[in-house]
Formats: structure tokens, C-alpha cells, sequence
């Protein structure tokens, strides 16, 4: 995989690979036999490549979530549904194209499905506003779980954001209030709700859309009130401390399954998604058919409620009398 | 001690002696001297410019409920340390700074009162207390107060000033969004009365959360409101832009784009409350004009 990006810790699996295409073009050209020396090499190759992927950081994680050939939606849309008709505009001021939307069929039967959507490279980027949604996304997500709603079809939401939009014309719009209006109609929509945090899941931009029956999380994503960089600034009010942060914050899937905010870790290929798309997503489309399956069978009167009681338990504090 | 330094002693003796601390404060906004006990018979509200001082939760119930009718709910419910967090210091210790300058242990003031004989569900977020920030006690208080009110059929007042969500607390801070809300969403089914009080400041998770759904949203003037904080914007953005995004921020500019119905000074709060809950009460009095 010459095209494959490499992350800071992958360094060394670079090299080597390197090393051992440098060894096979000069046994090519020289006629030399190295099929010895290269056996080791991958051996060693493959020992570092458990050792390193086996212990990943939380950190380490976080930049498997936002490598940039790590899967998206529209990605996962592609592979787990079929026949999807995209639906546009919040039917107030506009179409973000940070979150997208619409009609799919899932193991044949329809649903809604949303998701926050990045960009693969710089005209994309600017069209996905690098994944940063605007209030028109989260009115546009609510507009069409309300459809969902009135024709009795499950909700699958897809989050991957480094958060809302955070501008001038954000605020304008209020990114608050459409944040807000999503989490308490998320709350009570009367079909089910299955939520996936495939990549980024940052703070209040993803949550805006992550209320739901059963939360999936892909096992390199992660989940929390802010980003370690952003709060290394904040806390330690310097940039330096984001691997401390990371770990502080406890934003992987492991930590959030323990401390109960998550239903389920879907596993990823070896080394992060990117490294086996047609796999990740069939990981995904068997937990997210799982979770539909369990969910069905609560009577649609009782979901609601459920869902408000599972969001109250969230939290730890002390009580003493 | 020579002439000049027992002159300046004596001045330092006469302005303590004229000027204890607490007695006089300045304000920060027109930079007035003001009698302190006059800020206080006037809810906090500068006499000079009308600059709505910071006034503590205890102080803003008192501002609106009527006297000696505040009941407190949630008094158990403490902030915890779930995730041993420490960045410069541990998140234990911070607490219990804060304890101690607030002598309390949470940054919501929450429980049932009367305003004009009229009996109400309030929560008040508490500044002093680590930035008002919403964690998972102050979640949990919060929500008591709208079981309370659900199962006592009251209207229930938020009196939202918040940093944001705490992230001391994580994901499970962040999950404080969502729970009150899910919480307010049984609330509304109920068919009762919610109005959000957004003072200054308002801002990130709670803005993102309760404060911006009341059936009625009500400012103070002034009061910054929005959802980007301070220290994240200002580190990505230039400063005209900041200054833009600070003046969208202001009360009067929310209003004008239609995420607040009014701005009203403190003073006539307790009046508005009163009168918006008598309009939208199941049973309100006739007026005849």
C-alpha cells in the first residue's frame, strides 16, 4: 500500500516497509536471493505492528479517528444500506452539507439515515466545511427524524465531527438553540434511534445528534465534552499537554462502554478502519442490525420514556444525608 | 519614620477607616463608586449605568421569590470526582476550594418557592462555583427540581450562568445535556411551563442545552450569550472577528435574531416572572380594563 498516510507512530512500520522494498528492488536489479533477510524483516515488521497496535494510546486513537483516509458516512451509507435518496435543507434558511441525510434501505427495510460528513480533500473539505456543522445541519437532522417519526421509520445517525461550527454566522443562526431543540425532540421521538460515532465525536456538535436507544461506538473513535487539544489549552493553558488531556478525559470507546455511556464497541480492522473499509462496515451493519433488533421489540409507546431514563442515569456525584 | 511616610500611613489609616472593604464597590462598567448596600437593595444593578453586577445564586432567588419561601431541593447531591481527573491540580481539591469560597457543593442553587403566593419550581446557576459549570451534580439537581415541579404541576425557572459543560467531568458532563433535556422533554409533554433566565454569561453546553428551549427565553441586558467561549475562539480567530462574534453574543443582538422574546432588567424580573406565569397558568384571573 504505497499510497497509505502514516501517523507519527507509525514511523517506524514506515521504515521498515521501506527497507524491505529497498532490499527487494536492489535483489531485483543485482539478481540476488534475500528471500532469507526479507522473512525476518516482515517478521519483524509484523511483531512491531501488534506491538504498536495492541497498546494504542488514547491519544494514539484519537488520531486513528481523524486519519485522513478513515472512513466516512457516506462511506458506511454506501456499504451498509442501498438505494439512498439524499434529502436536503432544513426548510428555514439553507443545506449543510456537513450533515447528511435521507432515505435508505437497511437489511430491506427503509429507514432515515443521517450523518456528519467530511471531506477527502480541499474542495470537498470546503463543501463539508470540514465536517463542521452549521445550525441548518442539526434543523435539517431534526426535520428529517420528524419525517422518520410520522411514517414510523427507525432513525440510524452517523457521528463524525471535530464539533459545530463555532462562527459569526453560526451564532447568528443560534448553533445553540438548534443543538438544544435536537436534544430534547431526540429524546421523545417515537421510533427507534440507533447512534454510531464512527470517527470524531466532539462535544455538543456531536451529541446534537447522538441522543438515541442504543449508542455504537467504532473502537478507534472517540467521544467527549471537548477535544484534547482544546482542553490542554484550557486546563493547562498551554498546547503541549493534548496526550495528557486525551488520557485525563477518558475518550476512548473502552472508557465510555465502563462508564456506561456507551451500549456497544464495534471492533475495527487491524490498525484503524481505513485499513479495511468493506470490513469496518461490515462490523458496523452487524451492530447496527443488532441494535435495531432489540430495540424493536420495546412497544413504540415505552421508547421515549426509556430513552429519558437511560439519559438520567448518566452522571456520578455524592449524596449523603 | 520621617514626615512623608507617616503622612502616607495616615492616608492609608483614614482611607481604611472611610472606605472598609465592602462597604463601597466600584463599578466595573462606568467605574462609579457605589454604596454597597444600595447595589443590593437594587438586585445588583448599578445606580449610575445600570451595569447588572454578578449578584450569587442565594442573592438572585432572593431577587425574585417571595420572602422566606425558597425551599431547597438537592442539598445531598455533591460533586464527585468519577474520572480521579487532575490537570494542574486535582479536580477534588478545586472543589473544594470552591466549597469553601461558596459554601456549597454544587453550581446550581435548586428548589421550590412562591413568587407573588404563586408556588414555583428554580434552578440558579451558582458563577462563583467553578464558572457555574454543569457537571453531573449540578445535572442531577437540576433534574429533581423538574421531577418536582412535574409531580406538583409548578412552572419551573432556570436561571442560566455558565461557562458551559465542566470538564473535569468528561463525557459525563457532556451527558448533562442531554439528560436535562430528555428530562424537559417529559416536562413539556406534561403541558407546564418552562422559562429560561439567560444572565451573563451564558454560554457553550448550557447555552447549548436548557437555556435556549424555555417556552420562554428571557435576557438581562447585556448578558453575553452564545456558544463559542472565550478561550477556544480566541485562539483560531483574529481579533476583529472575535470582536464580532462578541458583539452577536450581546443580549440585544440575540434578541434580534430571534433567540430570546425579551430583555429585562433585573429590577422588574420577579414582576415579568410573575405575570408571564399568571398568563400561562391553567386557570388565569380575568383582568377587566
Amino acid at each position: 500500500m504505497s499510497d497509505r498516510s502514516y501517523l507519527d507512530f507509525e514511523q517506524p512500520l514506515a521504515e521498515l516497509e521501506e527497507k524491505i522494498a529497498a532490499l527487494r528492488e536492489r535483489a531485483k536489479a543485482e539478481g540476488l536471493d534475500v528471500t532469507d533477510a526479507i522473512e525476518v524483516l516482515e517478521k519483524r515488521h509484523e511483531k512491531l505492528e501488534r506491538d504498536i497496535f495492541r497498546n494504542l494510546t488514547r491519544w494514539q486513537k484519537y488520531q486513528l479517528s481523524r486519519h485522513p483516509q478513515r472512513p466516512y458516512s457516506l462511506d458506511y451509507i454506501d456499504r451498509i444500506t442501498s438505494d439512498f435518496i439524499e434529502l436536503h435543507g432544513d426548510r428555514c434558511s439553507g443545506n449543510d452539507q456537513a450533515i447528511v441525510g435521507g432515505l435508505a434501505y437497511f437489511e430491506g427495510h427503509p429507514i432515515v439515515v443521517i450523518g456528519q460528513q467530511k471531506g477527502r480533500n480541499t474542495s470537498e473539505n470546503l463543501k463539508r466545511n470540514f465536517g463542521l456543522p452549521h445550525p441548518e445541519g442539526y434543523r435539517k437532522a431534526l426535520r428529517l427524524m420528524q419525517l422518520a417519526a410520522k411514517f414510523g421509520r427507525p432513525v440510524l445517525c452517523m457521528v463524525d465531527t471535530p464539533g459545530a461550527f463555532p462562527g459569526l454566522a453560526s451564532e447568528q443562526r443560534s448553533i445553540s438553540e438548534a443543538i438544544a431543540r435536537n436534544l430534547l425532540e431526540m429524546a421523545r421521538l417515537p421510533v427507534p434511534i440507533v447512534v454510531a460515532i464512527i470517527g470524531e465525536g466532539a462535544s455538543g456538535g456531536a451529541l446534537g445528534i447522538g441522543v438515541g436507544d442504543q449508542i455504537l461506538m467504532l473502537e478507534n473513535a472517540w467521544y467527549s465534552v471537548i477535544n484534547p487539544e482544546s482542553c490542554s489549552l484550557i486546563l493547562w493553558r498551554n498546547r503541549d499537554k493534548r496526550t495528557e488531556a486525551a488520557e485525563a478525559m477518558k475518550i476512548a470507546a473502552e472508557d465510555l462502554l465502563a462508564l456506561g455511556i456507551i451500549d456497544c464497541i464495534v471492533p475495527e480492522p487491524y490498525g484503524g478502519a481505513h485499513r479495511n473499509v468493506e470490513l469496518a462496515a461490515q462490523n458496523l451493519k452487524k451492530a447496527v442490525s443488532d441494535a435495531l433488533a432489540e430495540i424493536v421489540k420495546i412497544p413504540v409507546e415505552n421508547l421515549s420514556k426509556l430513552r429519558v431514563e437511560k439519559f438520567n442515569r448518566m452522571g456520578i456525584w455524592e449524596e449523603f444525608r | 519614620m520621617n514626615w512623608f511616610n507617616k503622612l502616607k500611613s495616615g492616608i492609608r489609616t483614614l482611607v481604611r477607616k472611610r472606605m472598609p472593604e465592602n462597604i463601597w464597590v466600584k463599578c466595573e462598567r462606568c467605574e462609579q463608586i457605589v454604596y454597597r448596600k444600595k447595589l443590593e437593595q437594587n438586585t445588583g444593578i448599578c445606580p449610575h449605568c445600570k451595569h447588572h453586577f454578578r449578584i450569587s445564586s442565594a442573592e438572585y432567588i432572593a431577587a425574585v421569590l417571595d420572602v422566606d419561601s425558597f425551599e431547597e431541593i438537592g442539598r445531598e447531591v455533591k460533586s464527585a470526582d468519577p474520572l480521579a481527573f487532575v490537570d494542574l491540580q486535582p479536580y477534588p481539591d478545586r472543589i473544594k476550594e470552591y466549597r469553601k469560597r461558596t459554601n456549597m457543593d454544587a453550581a446550581v442553587l435548586a428548589g421550590v418557592g412562591k413568587i407573588n403566593d404563586v408556588p414555583v419550581g428554580i434552578a440558579v446557576h451558582e458563577f462563583g462555583f467553578m464558572g457555574g459549570s454543569l457537571g453531573s451534580a449540578e445535572g442531577e439537581r437540576i433534574c429533581r427540581v423538574i421531577d418536582r415541579c412535574m409531580r406538583d404541576q409548578l412552572p419551573l425557572i432556570i436561571v442560566c450562568r455558565s461557562g458551559g459543560a465542566r470538564m473535569q467531568e468528561s463525557i459525563f458532563s457532556l451527558m448533562q445535556m442531554a439528560k436535562v433535556n430528555a428530562k424537559l422533554s417529559q416536562f413539556a409533554d406534561a403541558g407546564l411551563l418552562f422559562i429560561s433566565v439567560l444572565i451573563d454569561p451564558t454560554t457553550a453546553g448550557v447555552n447549548a442545552s436548557y437555556a435556549s428551549i424555555g417556552d420562554i427565553n428571557i435576557a438581562e441586558p447585556n448578558a453575553l450569550i452564545g456558544f463559542t467561549g472565550s478561550r477556544i475562539t480566541g485562539s483560531s480567530v483574529s481579533a476583529s472577528e472575535m470582536e464580532a462574534l462578541r458583539q452577536a453574543q450581546r443580549a440585544e443582538q440575540v434578541l434580534e435574531h430571534g433567540f430570546v422574546d425579551m430583555i429585562v432588567s433585573r429590577d422588574k424580573m420577579r414582576s415579568t416572572l410573575s405575570q408571564l406565569i399568571e398568563m400561562l397558568s391553567k386557570n388565569p384571573s380575568e383582568v377587566t380594563s
